[in-house]
Formats: C-alpha cells, sequence, structure tokens
C-alpha cells in the first residue's frame, strides 16, 4: 500500500511538471506569435479568439506570470483548454474528446496484445534456446529498427486498393455516422485492423527481445535448478518458475517503453488518416493550431502516466516483495 | 557394511566439448551406503558441486556427462542406472528417490510464490491423485518436523530469515522421504550457531527417517563430527576416502592431511595450524601424474609421471578405506 | 519509438540493482574490450554503422545529382540514370538519399552525445552522491522517463522559428537522457559497494577521481549501450519530424524524402521506389545499432551468449540437446577414461619407481567430442 501510494504521489508530481512545462513552451516562443497568427488567419479571427491567444501565450501584459500560472490552473481545472483556430471556435476540449476513443481503443488494444504476444513467443524463444525460435531473433531486430509509419506506408502499398478488404484510410465508411450500431461497429474495425497490424508488428518485437533476455538470464537461477531436481515438468518449471519471475522486469518495462510507443502510433494514425488525437496532432502543427496542440499533448502525457499507474498496479500484484506489511 | 544404496561408477563430466573442454570430475568411483551420511570434502574448484549435481543431470550447460554409471538401489527393488533414465523417468526419479538441499538458500526458493506453494507443487508432480487438503497438511507437517511454525505456510521466501528458509529447504527436501539426500554447502550461508543447529536437527531427522546423505562441504571440521565416511576430492578425482574417525586421526593423503590441518581441531589436542601452499590446480591445464604433486610437500619421482589409482592401502586398517597416492601402496584398485 | 530492448536496462524497482556486469576488476579492461569487437554481432554492426558514417562523410559528394535538382522525368522507376527513380518534380531518390545521410547522422550522434553526457552527470551523481540529492535527480529523470517524449520534441520543436538540425538534435538530446541517467544510478549504486571503489574511498581518494578512475572505467558498457540506444531514437525522431513536416522541407534527410512522398500520394501513384530505400536505410541503420547493443550486451552479461554449439552426438549415435535441468549424457559407460595406474605393492619411495613411459597428456582418450 505504501508503495501503491508512493507511486501516486510520484504521478500527480509528474502530472504537475507536464502542466508546468506546457504552461511554459509558449511563453519561450521568441517574437509575437499571436501577431503572426493573426496575419496568417486574416481576420478570420475574432478579437475574442486573439485576446484569447494573448492569454495563451502569456502576452497579455496586464497579468505577471504567476497569475497567469494560476489563471491558467483554474482554466485546466474547468476543462477548458482553449479554442482551437483550425475548428475555430470549437474548444479544444471537444475536439479532443471525440477523437480521443479512437486512439485509446486503437492503441490500447494493440498494446496489450502486442505485449502478451511478445512475451508469450520470448518465453518459448529464451525457454529452448538452439531451436527454431532462435530464427525469430534477427527478424524481430530488423523489425523493431524499422519506423512503424513506414511499416504502415508499406502495408498500404501492399495491402489496400480498389479491391482490397483493407481500407486505406479513415476510420468508419464515410457514408456512416458515428453510433453503436450493426453497420457502424464491423466497419470501424475493418478500418482499424490494417493500423492494429501495423503497430503490432513494429511493437511485437521488443517485448519478445527482453522476454527472451530475461527468460535466459532468469534460467540459470537456483530456483530453476530446484524446480528441474524436485522433478516438476517442464511446463511447470518454464512457466511457474521462469516466465513467472522474468515478466517482472517486463511489466516495469512495459510502463517504461509506454510513452516511446505511444509516440510511435500517433505517426501510424497520421499515414492511416486515422481520426485518434496522432492524426489530430498532425492537422494541428499544419495550421500552428498551439492551443490544440498542447492540449493533445497534455491528454497524452496523463493518458500515458494513467496507463503507468495502471502497470504499477500488476507489478504490485504480481511480485510479493513490493508487498511489504506496513 | 550396509548394502549401497548409490554406486556412482567412473563417472566423468567436463564443461564445454571437444578442445575447449574442462573435465571437471574424472573417473570418479564412490558408493553411498544404505543410512550412512558421506562428506564430500575439498577446496573450491575440486568437482565436488560437479560430482552432486552431475549425478542427477542438473548441471547447466554447458555441462555434459561424458561417462559413467549411476546404479541406483532402491528398497526393495531392481537396481537402475539413473543416466540411462528417459526424461520422463528421470523426473519421477527426482525428488521420490533422491532431494537436493542447495547451496545458499538465499535464491533457491522461488521469491514469487509462498512456501506452501513450493513445497505442494512436489506433492502434486509426484502424486496428482493427492487431494488439496492431504498436500497441505502434508506440506504442514513438514514444516513442522524442520521446526517452523506451520502458520508460516503462507509466507513469501523474503518473508523468512536465512536459517528459516533452509529449513524450509530441508522440509522440502524430505517431504517425498527419498532414499538419497544431496546437501551441497547447505550451511555455508548461515551463522555457526544456526549451521550446527540445522545440521544437527538433519542427524535426528536421518535417524528417524532413515535416508543416507550425500554432504558437500569445503569445512572438513563439519564433516568429521557429522559424517560416517569421508571422500576427499582434489582436481576433479577422489583421492581419499575413509571412515571419518579415520581421516580424523590419519589422513594418508598429502592433500587430507593439509586440509585437516588448515583448522582447529575441536576435541583433543592442540595443533597447530598449517594451511596448503600452493592454489587449486587449473582444470584446464593439469599437472601430469597425480595433480596434487606440486603443492605436495612430500612428492617424489613416480608422481609427476603417473596417476595413482584409488586402492586399499596395506594400512592395518586398509580394508576399510581406499586412497590414490603413491606414498601408499595399494593392494587393489577400488571400484572395479 | 522504439522499445528499448536492452536487458541491461531492466530495471528492477523493487530491488533498485540490475543485471550487475560481470567484469571483476578494472584491470581486465583492456583484455576485454577486445573481446567486444570479436563478439560477431558487434563486429556486423560495427561494420555497417561505418559504412553509413563514411557515406554521411562522403555522400554529398558523391551524389549523382543535386538533390533538390528539377529534371525533366517525372516519376520514373529506377533506371541507370536514376538508380533510384524520379520524384514528382524529376529529383534523383538516390542523390537525396545520399545527401540525407549526413544530417541523419549528425543529429543522431549529436543528440547521443548531449543525451549521454547528461545522463552521465545526473545518473553518477545521483547514485554516488546518494541522499537528498539522488532523490531530487532520481524524481527528475523519472519525470522525463514517464512524459511521452516524442509528443514532446513534436511540441517543442514546433515552436521553434528555424528547426536546424543542431537545434533539433539538442533539443532530442535534452528530452531522452533520462532513461540512461536512471539505469546508470543503478549501476552506480551497485558499484559503489564494490570492494575496489570502497577501498579507494578509505584510502581518502577525492570524490571526482574515484568517480573518474574508479566509477566511469566499468560503467564504460552501459554507458556505450545507453549512447547507442539514443542514438537509434534520435534518429527515428528526426526522421519522424520531418516526415510529418514539422521540419524543414528543404534541407534533406531521409525523414524529408517520405514527407514528399506522402504528401505527393507516391502511394496512389505507385511509386514504391520512392518510399522504400528510405525506410530501410532506416531500418538496416536501426539494425546495426541493435546489434551493437546486444553485443554489448551480451558482454556484460555473459549469460545472454549463446551458448555455441547447443546439439550434441552421443556415442550412440543419437542428437541431444544441451537445456537446463538435464544435462546430456554423452556416453553411458562405466569405462575409465584415464589409465590410472595402480600404485605397486612394495614400495620404495626411496628409490625411484620403475617408470611406465606416461603419454604427454594423461588425460587422453578423449569420448565421442
Amino acid at each position: 500500500m505504501k508503495y501503491f501510494l508512493q507511486r501516486l504521489a510520484f504521478y500527480l508530481f509528474t502530472a504537475w511538471a507536464a502542466v508546468t512545462l506546457n504552461f511554459f513552451i509558449p511563453r519561450m516562443i521568441p517574437g509575437d506569435p499571436v501577431q503572426s497568427l493573426v496575419t496568417k488567419y486574416q481576420g478570420q479571427l475574432s478579437s475574442q479568439a486573439i485576446e484569447a491567444l494573448y492569454v495563451l501565450f502569456g502576452l497579455d501584459k496586464d497579468a505577471n506570470i504567476w497569475q497567469e500560472y494560476v489563471a491558467y490552473w483554474k482554466q485546466l481545472f474547468s476543462g477548458d483548454l482553449g479554442l482551437s483556430f483550425t475548428f475555430f471556435p470549437t474548444p479544444v476540449s471537444e475536439i479532443i474528446s471525440s477523437s480521443l476513443p479512437w486512439t485509446l481503443l486503437l492503441v490500447g488494444i494493440t498494446t496489450v496484445i502486442s505485449f502478451f504476444l511478445g512475451t508469450g513467443l520470448g518465453i518459448l524463444a529464451g525457454w529452448r534456446r538452439g531451436s527454431w525460435t532462435d530464427g525469430l531473433l534477427p527478424v524481430t531486430t530488423f523489425l523493431s529498427s524499422v519506423p512503424y509509419f513506414w511499416l504502415g506506408i508499406i502495408a498500404i502499398y501492399l495491402l489496400t486498393g480498389p479491391d482490397s478488404f483493407f481500407p486505406s484510410s479513415g476510420g468508419f465508411d464515410s457514408g456512416l455516422v458515428p453510433a453503436w450500431d450493426q453497420y457502424f461497429i464491423p466497419s470501424a474495425i475493418q478500418h482499424s485492423l490494417l493500423p492494429a497490424l501495423t503497430i503490432l508488428i513494429s511493437s511485437v518485437s521488443g517485448w519478445i527481445l527482453s522476454m527472451r533476455n530475461m527468460m535466459v538470464t532468469v534460467a540459470s537461477e537456483d530456483y530453476i535448478t530446484v524446480a528441474h531436481a524436485k522433478g516438476l515438468t517442464d511446463r511447470r518449471v518454464a512457466m511457474s518458475y521462469a516466465a513467472r519471475n522474468a515478466l517482472l522486469p517486463n511489466v516495469s518495462g512495459f510502463a517504461l517503453s509506454l510513452g516511446f510507443i505511444v509516440g510511435g502510433t500517433l505517426l501510424v494514425e497520421i499515414v492511416f488518416s486515422y481520426p485518434g488525437v496522432g492524426f489530430q496532432l498532425f492537422q494541428a502543427l499544419g495550421a500552428s493550431d498551439y492551443p490544440l496542440m498542447q492540449g493533445i499533448f497534455l491528454i497524452i502525457t496523463i493518458s500515458v502516466l494513467v496507463a503507468n499507474l495502471l502497470a504499477d498496479i500488476a507489478y504490485l500484484l504480481l511480485d510479493p516483495r513490493t508487498r511489504k506489511e506496513g | 557394511m550396509s548394502e549401497p544404496v548409490l554406486e556412482i561408477r567412473n563417472l566423468n563430466v567436463a564443461y564445454g566439448l571437444g578442445d575447449q573442454a574442462v573435465r571437471a570430475v574424472r573417473d570418479v568411483n564412490l558408493t553411498l551406503h544404505r543410512g550412512e551420511v558421506l562428506g564430500l570434502a575439498g577446496e573450491s574448484g575440486s568437482g565436488k558441486s560437479t560430482l552432486a549435481y552431475g549425478l542427477t543431470r542438473l548441471l547447466p550447460p554447458p555441462g555434459v556427462i561424458t561417462g559413467g554409471e549411476v546404479i541406483y538401489h532402491p528398497d526393495g527393488g531392481e537396481a537402475y542406472d539413473v543416466l540411462a533414465l528417459s526424461d520422463a523417468a528421470l523426473r519421477r526419479f527426482r525428488w521420490n528417490e533422491t532431494a537436493i538441499v542447495f547451496q545458499g538458500a538465499m535464491n533457491s526458493l522461488n521469491p514469487v510464490h509462498k512456501i506452501s506453494t513450493q513445497l505442494t507443487d512436489v506433492l502434486k508432480a509426484h502424486d496428482p491423485r493427492m487431494s488439496e487438503h492431504s498436500r497441505n497438511a502434508r506440506a504442514r507437517e513438514m514444516l513442522k518436523l524442520v521446526g517452523i511454525s506451520p502458520d508460516r505456510m503462507d509466507a513469501y521466501p523474503h518473508q523468512l530469515s536465512g536459517g528459516m528458509r533452509q529449513r524450509v529447504m530441508i522440509g522440502m527436501a524430505l517431504i517425498l522421504q527419498p532414499q538419497v539426500v544431496i546437501m551441497d554447502e547447505p550451511t555455508t550461508a548461515l551463522d555457526v550457531v544456526m549451521q550446527r543447529q540445522i545440521l544437527g536437527q538433519l542427524i535426528e531427522l536421518r535417524e528417524r527417517l532413515g535416508f543416507s546423505v550425500i554432504f558437500i562441504t569445503h569445512d572438513l571440521s563439519l564433516l568429521v563430527e557429522f559424517s560416517n565416511r569421508i571422500a576427499i576430492m582434489y582436481g576433479g578425482r577422489i583421492v581419499e576416502e575413509a571412515p571419518a574417525a579415520a581421516i580424523y586421526r590419519d589422513a594418508l593423503h598429502p592433500y587430507s592431511a593439509g586440509l585437516l590441518g588448515s583448522f582447529p581441531a575441536l576435541r583433543g589436542p592442540r595443533r597447530e595450524l598449517t594451511g596448503i601452499p600452493g592454489s587449486p590446480p587449473d582444470l584446464k591445464g593439469m599437472p601430469t601424474g597425480c595433480s596434487f604433486h606440486p603443492r605436495c610437500p612430500k612428492a617424489f619421482d613416480p608422481c609427476a609421471g603417473n596417476i595413482p589409482v584409488l586402492g586399499r592401502p596395506g594400512t592395518p586398517d586398509g580394508a576399510t578405506r581406499s586412497v590414490a597416492c603413491w606414498l601408499h601402496p595399494t593392494a587393489q584398485p577400488v571400484g572395479r | 519509438m522504439t522499445i528499448p530492448t536492452s536487458s541491461i536496462e531492466q530495471v528492477i524497482p523493487a530491488q533498485g540493482a540490475m543485471a550487475q556486469p560481470e567484469t571483476g576488476k578494472p584491470t581486465k579492461a583492456k583484455r576485454q574490450r577486445f573481446r567486444f569487437v570479436a563478439n560477431k554481432k558487434a563486429a556486423t554492426g560495427l561494420v555497417i554503422l561505418g559504412i553509413y558514417v563514411l557515406l554521411a562523410i562522403i555522400g554529398p559528394w558523391i551524389a549523382p545529382y543535386d538533390p533538390g535538382a528539377r529534371g525533366n522525368d517525372l516519376v520514373q522507376p529506377p533506371s541507370t540514370e536514376h538508380w533510384m527513380g524520379t520524384t514528382h518534380l524529376g529529383q534523383d531518390v538516390f542523390s537525396q538519399l545520399l545527401t540525407g545521410t549526413r544530417s541523419v547522422m549528425f543529429v543522431g550522434f549529436f543528440a547521443g552525445i548531449v543525451a549521454t553526457v547528461l545522463s552521465v552527470l545526473i545518473g553518477v551523481t545521483a547514485g554516488y552522491v546518494g541522499g537528498k540529492t539522488d532523490e531530487a535527480l532520481s524524481a527528475i529523470s523519472n519525470v522525463f522517463l514517464v512524459i511521452p517524449a516524442l509528443p514532446l520534441i513534436i511540441i517543442i520543436t514546433s515552436t521553434l522559428e528555424s528547426a536546424e538540425d543542431w537545434l533539433i538534435a539538442l533539443v532530442i538530446g535534452l528530452t531522452s537522457w533520462s532513461w540512461n541517467a536512471r539505469v546508470l544510478r543503478a549501476q552506480t549504486l551497485s558499484l559503489r559497494r564494490r570492494d575496489f571503489v570502497e577501498a579507494a574511498r578509505a584510502t581518502g581518494e577525492r570524490t571526482w577521481r574515484v568517480i573518474v578512475f574508479e566509477l566511469l572505467p566499468n560503467l564504460t558498457a552501459v554507458i556505450a549501450s545507453g549512447f547507442v540506444g539514443t542514438v537509434i531514437f534520435a534518429v527515428l525522431s528526426e526522421i519522424t519530424l520531418a516526415f510529418i513536416g514539422v521540419t524543414s522541407a528543404t534541407t534533406w534527410n531521409w525523414g524529408t524524402i517520405l514527407f514528399w512522398a506522402q504528401g505527393q500520394q507516391a502511394l496512389a501513384q505507385s511509386a514504391w521506389w520512392w518510399f522504400v530505400p528510405a525506410g530501410l536505410a532506416i531500418a538496416i541503420l536501426g539494425t546495426s545499432l541493435s546489434l551493437i547493443n546486444f553485443g554489448i550486451d551480451e558482454f556484460v552479461s555473459p549469460r545472454l551468449r549463446s551458448a555455441g554449439k547447443t546439439k550434441l552426438k552421443t556415442a550412440d549415435g543419437k542428437t541431444v540437446r544441451m537445456r537446463i535441468g538435464f544435462t546430456p549424457v554423452l556416453n553411458n559407460s562405466a569405462a575409465p577414461h584415464t589409465h590410472a595406474t595402480p600404485t605397486p605393492v612394495v614400495p620404495t619411495p626411496v628409490a625411484p619407481t620403475p617408470v611406465v613411459p606416461a603419454p604427454a597428456d594423461p588425460q587422453q582418450k578423449e569420448v565421442a567430442p
């Protein structure tokens, strides 16, 4: 319990750091970014929006930085992330809440599948050294070096086309309206298959490699020899003794790698024009839509923190040594 | 002497293959009799642990058994060669007939499972029909036997002290009532008081349950006290084997004498402590002849040329002991 | 974007320490360094990396065309004139690839150096000094560790006015040191308790001397592994930034090529030559760097080395596999392997015993290799 509270405190601290970082980044932009945006949008921005921009960039001369900071936090707590330029005057929070579920489902499900699949294959490769599984290693090394988005491009090139089952872009058929019905859901699943496969292939190899290495390391521990000496079945020794222990560092690795994986998956969304936050971020970048960019960064960071917390809870359940009394 | 329970015949174990091979155990012949405690002593690198793991085929890669037989005599059954068993038969043999208490109990227990799980999974593997209730009852019984309160069943290894963990390991070793228990430096990591307490308890259990023990340690003083017979290993070979008292009284091999001279006597007259000059041989480049001769204070001409065979010496108690040394004429080789 | 797979980066939080490098004494380091190069994986990786470095230097000079120069052959497949075909403006893809190597390698190495210096400063200090300093530094690196680096890099670079290579490399380096710092801290903690460090401290050596002469030589492998890992990450990040158009689309790197290919519908035109070479170049560079890291890993923890020969022939001609828990039995006969000589019944310890001509090596008669 103490461990859990410590972790929770740490994540709250990190969230605070991320928010603060987010507050300061636009203030470090040299020159007058608002003016350049105003000229860029030539009269399309209302005076209200321009004022909001000055507040965002800290060019609001009336307030000192501390007051701005407090105001920023107040805004955050009321769920106000500012207004997007590209979809003016839609609030950023609205845009994010419409795209976040797509990302959470796609990235969440594929990351979990990838972790389990890769860990499973890693157990095999580590336990049966010298068998066919050794052949997996060069392949996985290569695949883990391929950028996610490039693999997505190749997948689109090879697997999509006018007659293909796989659509090359989007999250659902353009003729459909998002709803939980028998038309929309199959279409959404069909559209997510290829992006999911891309993420799966490029991320699974990392898990295979790390799990294999942990299995090899754990296999020479004394308790493995004891398990063999006890006459337990090979399966029991491999799973309950070797894999069970090798899993621990892999789970903490899972938490630490999430940031990397999320970064990669955002790019896959861009390639597939998948309606998630990654694609949204791409559009925001093109339009210098700072409020949207920052909102997305914040939401990604918080999602990763929550996922980390979940991984910590999993670790807590898996390793009795962290469950010390008191 | 009583009947044999385990006979090791010309066991050879190497690490690696071909030119790279390091021969860690060389032509070892050793017999363990029913109910006895056989001590196995030697410096580190002498091959004593390799011998113990080799005879149950537990050596990790790159260890290979390059030759020999390990004949096991079950209680009232037909004798068989352990090294010729199939994987499934070997799994059944393990723990049922020979159990091992490992060096350093710190890492011998799986850190993520409760000790109850680790005690009962042996029972499950060897007798799938046993009910969960009786498995747990048996595990409790074993804990009580080694002096641990059965309410520690649900403890994790990290919640136990070093001594308690080693007791759990002993209880685990006895849970299937094996004929042979191999103890590899079982108490080295513990303090002296705990050492004696645990060993004393073990001897008592042996008298009650009647198993035989192969007790491996570099601490000859412990062996003199706790074992019936002692075999001394050097450079992968057994150089002397005799009743514990005989070794203590008059060791025939200069190496045994050297080992005895390096620890203080517990009883009897004071002796001067001496070490053995030089260092253990490099297993990759063994000296020719008797491997001890470069360090031996009594080495003479034949020692460098030929390997002495382990045989019965011509001393009055020669029938009960054997030695491999050119100083001691032997009437007949032991083993075959 | 990649999951760091190096095993020495695996931290077990409950223990705070990790697979300890089994390099015992610092004096042995030199001989072991040669062994590292002898590692097949590391050698392959180093050779490939060497080729990339060479291309980074000479690439812009040997490129057959100006990468930005327009030509008349638009979107042409590979030919003798254009080895990797042309773009929508008739630019030569091969020249773009060659010219772009320099930027990629520069950003990779520069960011790697920045991140490595930071991680050594922060990680070793935290591990060595301990106490409140350690807590503060660890907290900072953990914060940087869980904040997703790539989105952060994207946000920061998008606010930069001019995104030149060195600036991008700096941003990447400043945001990606935390993982290595964490690994180094744990390693320093475990090293600090070793005898030779304790001894140096006990004899009153200055802190910086202990760190530089006792600790750092023993952290070389970990630092190198961290550096290589950061280079991989930096290369992928730079390419990503160029691909999504955050950085300037006129300085060439492989990401720029992919940016134009994606933007100009190379896919729809089936112009595979436009996007395949750049991706392969990234993948092969990444593979070579991973291979170097595997070499370092195996060097640091010998357990990971492939066991060499794993299949053995027994005396009766069967093949067995080396595996844990079942030591292979090559020969199950009880015939002795060495000819021990029975000692004579009546010895004359003073007079030389008749010596049987002994073979030079008494360990003869090796059975079934």
